[in-house]
């Protein structure tokens, strides 16, 4: 990911998620499954990740949601798929520094660090984060 | 005449409020309203001047909080025009549907009886009866909507049976603000042996109701919704009704005597239904409430909002990228999308040019078998909105297919 991404470039990549949403589909019963919801907002979204040997061979997601919970999620699926347990825990921890506008990583983020805005719109930072939070949830499960 | 504009001098969130860089256009009154100085102090005159319990103290200012809370009662019962026994303070419409359902229907019905509602009834006027019917195992039945979402009285007419014993439903609905003659619904539920509980939550800050006319059984509604504070509401019961209810809650102050025998003399209502130190500064905020509204006049209130409701809806039916889903409701409740756009995402947008809606399922979440969409956005209005306001959300719709602007600009 450069450096130099500017905003068209960022709203593109979002558009593109979310009207084109990477691994939505249901995993069998293979998949560890995690559901998300929240009574504040309505997105409704199942996180879930085939595991073995330690890595993330596969992870998909299926469920109803805003633009950001969708666009966000799939791009999670997209960075985590071949990931270790470790590493993907490294990338969650650093994707919701950047959301809290901690300090964090850049570099593990890739197509993620376009959601680095999100505070502006503080009531969307559930959104944001649903697919990470779940995914987080799921390992710490897994462990 | 009303000079509305006048009257938002009296809101502090209406006098230079900042949402994202423009000033707050607050239409979401039907979670809740803003509140005027007037309620505001009242509530700081309390915890100033007068700070004492009620019903207990010996003392001058014990006695003044006593006569200021009865008198609060005297107002509601004036404002709906009820006896004072006849009113009984709760927390909100949830407390006072709730103590319905489990203080009389509970004790009242059986495995052989129906409790009739809709689909467009908020979750409050839902959960309580599912509770009652998983107890003592009655029907819940469903009075059908029509093709635009209305409750009539033709579909009532069909739904009522010989086993229907209440029927409990919105007076104006929370998400398509639909509304019902309930002085013709009583006829009916009445003519059926049943008796007819009325969530008043979105009727009672908006329009006059009047029990009595009514002939309704229960009204409950919420104080926060009517300029009041939040956790303070009214259950409204005919005194006999009141009588063969049971209280939820049981404690200090409502009751007359008791033994460790077991001997148990409780207050009659609606001290009966008052345990425990109430909601004291709630309550003289709620009256406040109701002094600022009967100022206004509930029909000025009323008036006022179809004619901002009717400007919105011609403005908004000129948009084609935007669904309304009940143009032709009487309150001021405007259900839409902007094609193509979830709900979510097109609040935030709004948010972003300082327009305060709710997306979502607004809690009536089986009516969205009905309406056919996952989510909708809610507008609702109340007196204090302006035409301006509506021309400035009308605006920002206009922008609904550019939502992402809401992070980058």
């Amino acid at each position: 990911m450069p450096i130099s991404i500017n905003e068209m470039m960022m709203r593109e990549i979002i558009m593109d998620h979310y009207t084109h949403p990477r691994n939505r589909r249901e995993g069998d019963a293979s998949y560890k499954t995690i559901y998300m919801d929240s009574d504040s907002c309505i997105d409704k979204i199942y996180v879930q990740a085939k595991i073995e040997n330690g890595i993330l061979v596969d992870v998909c997601f299926h469920g109803v949601g805003c633009a950001i919970s969708i666009a966000s999620t799939s791009i999670m699926t997209e960075l985590l798929k071949g990931k270790t347990i470790s590493e993907a825990e490294n990338i969650i921890k650093n994707y919701l520094a950047m959301i809290h506008e901690e300090p964090y990583d850049a570099d593990v983020l890739d197509e993620a660090i376009v959601f680095m805005n999100t505070s502006k719109q503080a009531a969307r930072i559930k959104c944001a984060t649903i697919g990470f939070n779940g995914m987080e949830k799921l390992l710490k499960g897994d462990k | 005449m009303v000079d509305f504009n006048e009257l938002r001098k009296d809101f502090p969130m209406l006098n230079g409020k900042i949402m994202q860089k423009h000033p707050l256009v607050y239409f979401d009154n039907a979670a809740t309203s803003l509140k005027p100085y007037q309620v505001i102090n009242a509530e700081m005159d309390y915890y100033c001047n007068y700070c004492a319990n009620e019903h207990r103290g010996d003392y001058d200012i014990a006695h003044r909080v006593d006569v200021e809370y009865e008198n609060v009662r005297n107002k509601v019962a004036k404002f709906i025009n009820c006896e004072s026994r006849e009113v009984v303070f709760t927390s909100g419409a949830s407390m006072s549907l709730n103590m319905v359902a489990h203080g009389y229907a509970l004790q009242n019905l059986t495995a052989d009886d129906e409790i009739l509602i809709t689909d467009a009834e908020h979750a409050s006027n839902v959960l309580p009866w599912f509770k009652v019917a998983e107890t003592i195992h009655c029907k819940i039945g469903y009075i059908d909507l029509d093709r635009e979402g209305r409750v009539t009285i033709e579909n009532l007419k069909k739904a009522l049976n010989p086993h229907v014993k209440i029927v409990a439903l919105a007076q104006v609905t929370n998400v398509l603000g639909y509304s019902i003659d309930i002085k013709e619904f009583a006829k009916i539920i009445h003519q059926n042996g049943a008796i007819f509980v009325v969530d008043g939550a979105q009727s009672v800050p908006h329009m006059k109701v009047d029990v009595k006319d009514a002939d309704i059984d229960f009204l409950a509604f919420s104080g926060h919704k009517m300029c009041g504070p939040t956790g303070i509401g009214v259950l409204y019961g005919k005194y006999d009704l009141l009588d063969k209810m049971d209280p939820l809650m049981t404690g200090g102050g409502m009751n007359t005597r008791f033994d460790t025998c077991g001997y148990i003399g409780y207050q009659y209502p609606p001290l009966k239904f008052e345990a425990g130190t109430q909601n004291i500064a709630g309550v003289i905020g709620l009256g406040a409430a109701i002094d600022y509204l009967e100022k206004i006049g509930m029909d000025n209130i009323e008036k006022r909002e179809k004619e901002l409701k009717e400007y919105a809806i011609s403005k908004l039916s000129k948009l084609d990228n935007i669904i309304v889903y009940n143009a032709t409701s009487e309150s001021g409740i405007i259900a839409f999308n902007v094609k193509d756009v979830f709900a979510q995402d097109t609040a935030t947008l709004l948010n972003s040019y300082g327009v305060a809606v709710r997306s979502g399922n607004h809690c009536a979440k089986i009516l969205n078998e009905f309406l056919k969409t996952d989510a909708t956005v809610r507008a609702s209005l109340y007196f204090y909105n302006t035409f301006e306001e509506i021309d400035a959300f009308v605006e920002a719709c206009k922008k609904g297919g550019d939502f992402l602007d809401a992070y980058f600009n």
